[in-house]
């Protein structure tokens, strides 16, 4: 049904996807195993700022505490496996149930109480430290001890218990990406989409024409934060190894919304791009700064690139670049 | 007694923090912007302080106003290069621009003095005062005298000096403090100087405290954010209680429940307070 509604791209956009489609399947295997590990690194940051850019980007609820969803995605497939050798393929949507119930209930409460912007961000930064806190004294999960994924020297990848190597974890975050980026242009261009961005622009005139908006915004959050999920579950059988401080930190969390910002907050393609920019930067910088043993001389320049970005293209790099190459979106 | 005695010393370390989350509040209140580089900025004040007594020996108490000062200028420089053109912009770019400058803090931090923990040498760090059975440490009273003082001195500035009472009315109405003549510009960055100085000398007091570290920034951010908080966005006095309710609920926690869980306690604190009074208990709605 290509062409029903306006939910059709431009055909250079759809070339350009396309193209972009194209290049990323074939890159394993050209690149060498360093390039692949990055490659996994950008897609996972990718995801997570698309699933992200729904509650903030779509929705226009700045959301500072996504650590959480990614720490009880993470925590749930995982211990679900450790401890009950169930496969992450049932753990994982449970993993994304906890935390969609997690992101309604959080948003429920704040909207009820309409609790908004600024205090709605640092309500959800209480709510992940609080959680990491609890977590680090949660025993059944190793509390600060951390909880550790068996490790096993396969001679084939194991998809069906996620277990294998990064090029297997590549082509699922790929697939999964390229899937939210589907969800993302399909819902914006529904019903549900137009109330989210009209919520976003302006919320009492959104609700004096008769939308519930407090209903659409748990939506978005619980929406948002199963997807998060969902990545988190990858994360832990990725990295084989789960601590609450990092697992649930303020510093992941500010990870995850630094790429589609610096990409380009509410558009489709912004965080795939800014994840690119971002994680190429940070390890342009470790092996530029690396002959020089001076700690903290990466994380200067780290800062003065995010500096001269937001003084440069505040409202992001890809809303720039569109314009320059001729491409255009939905969305913002 | 023994409660009575880490009641006082929470409340006495609680009006330090008071002092620092009050440069956070005054900003928030008058600009309308979230400092995220605030515990960033009293880490760098922190380390000053350090700097000064290593080298010169004076007492950490006598080098605040100088910190204060240079603190003040810090602050309005980067309100009047930096964040003044973003004061009407979405809050996300404000806050990856807080972002930026609180990373290139640490990151300077971090180059200059390495990650290792450092503390000045007092020579009273270990006396104290005895009324009763109450048994004081002199720190502790030293800096919370200190955190009154400040409190005090920022008080009596909006309350009678014309700049203080400029600032009120651009707080008030943005848009008749404009018509009736005043620079708005100039006021904005004067305000986040005093926010700068405020958390400046909470960082001196801090530091007879506790050791500083590059690292520790972020904690102090989040701790000033549940300060003002609790107490209230943009109002004064709400600080002051904001802080010393965080204050004696960490020593109490810490010591009836366990010290790892003290900071959850507080932010368990934050969200109550936030779902059931968002505008903090001393804030107006």
């Amino acid at each position: 049904m290509r062409g029903a509604g306006p939910v059709a791209l431009s055909p250079r956009t759809a070339l350009a996807l396309a193209g972009f489609v194209a290049i990323m399947v074939v890159l394993p295997f050209i690149a060498n195993d360093y390039i692949v590990s990055v490659l996994v690194v950008v897609l996972f940051s990718a995801y997570f700022g698309q699933s992200w850019n729904i509650i903030t980007g779509f929705t226009g609820q700045l959301s500072l505490g996504h650590a959480l969803y990614v720490g009880l995605g993470a925590y749930t497939s995982a211990a679900l496996f450790v401890h009950f050798d169930l496969s992450p393929w049932l753990g994982m949507p449970a993993g994304m149930a906890v935390a969609a119930i997690a992101g309604s209930l959080i948003a429920a409460l704040s909207f009820r109480f309409r609790v908004g912007g600024v205090y709605f961000a640092l309500l959800t930064i209480a709510f992940s430290e609080f959680v990491r806190i609890l977590f680090d004294h949660f025993k059944w999960v190793g509390a600060t001890e951390g909880l550790f994924l068996p490790v096993a020297n396969l001679a084939h990848d194991d998809p069906l218990h996620l277990r294998g190597s990064p090029t297997m974890f590549y082509y699922f975050l790929l697939a999964l990406t390229l899937g939210v980026l589907g969800l993302s242009h399909l819902l914006l261009n529904r019903r549900v989409g137009y109330y989210w961005q009209a919520i976003r622009e302006d919320e009492e005139a959104a609700q004096a024409l008769g939308i519930d908006v407090f209903r659409c915004k748990v939506m978005a959050m619980a929406l948002s934060a199963a997807l998060t999920a969902l990545g988190g579950g990858f994360l832990a059988f990725y990295d084989n190894n789960l601590y609450p401080d990092t697992a649930f930190s303020l510093g992941r969390s500010i990870e995850i919304i630094t790429a589609p910002i610096i990409g380009g907050l509410g558009t489709l393609f912004g965080p795939i791009l800014g994840a690119f920019l971002l994680t190429s930067l940070g390890e342009t910088m470790t092996n530029l700064t690396s002959g020089w043993e001076i700690a903290g001389l990466k994380q200067w320049f780290y800062g003065a690139a995010l500096l001269l970005i937001v003084a440069l293209l505040p409202s992001g790099i890809w809303p720039w670049l569109r314009r320059v190459i001729g491409l255009e979106e939905s969305g913002r | 007694m023994l409660y009575l005695n880490i009641i006082i010393a929470g409340l006495l370390t609680g009006l330090v923090y008071g002092l620092m989350a009050l440069g956070l509040s005054v900003i928030f209140g008058v600009i309308r912007v979230v400092n995220f580089a605030h515990g960033e900025m009293m880490v760098m004040a922190m380390y000053a302080v350090y700097l000064a007594n290593t080298f010169t020996g004076i007492d950490p108490l006598l080098l605040l106003p100088l910190v204060a000062l240079a603190l003040f200028g810090f602050g309005y420089a980067l309100q009047r290069l930096l964040i003044n053109r973003y004061i009407t912009r979405p809050e996300h770019e404000q806050f990856l621009l807080l972002l930026a400058v609180a990373t290139i803090i640490t990151a300077s931090l971090l180059m200059g003095f390495g990650p290792d923990a450092r503390n000045v040498q007092l020579g009273y760090a270990y006396d104290s005062f005895q009324i009763g059975a109450l048994l004081l440490d002199k720190v502790r009273v030293f800096a919370a005298a200190g955190a009154a003082a400040g409190t005090a001195a920022l008080w009596a500035f909006f309350r009678f000096t014309r700049t203080g009472k400029a600032i009120r009315a651009c707080a008030d109405n943005h848009f008749a403090a404009q018509v009736v003549g005043l620079d708005v510009k100039r006021l904005y960055a004067v305000t986040f100087g005093l926010g700068a100085a405020c958390v400046g000398a909470a960082g001196c007091l801090m530091l007879l405290l506790v050791d500083v570290q590059p690292y520790i920034s972020t904690d102090y951010t989040l701790l000033a954010f549940i300060i003002v908080i609790l107490g209230g966005l943009g109002s004064m006095p709400g600080a002051l209680l904001g802080g010393v309710i965080v204050g004696v609920s960490e020593a109490v926690s810490g010591f009836v429940i366990e010290p790892s869980f003290k900071s959850a306690f507080s932010f368990g604190l934050l969200i109550l307070v936030l779902l059931v009074r968002p505008q903090g208990l001393l804030g107006r709605a």
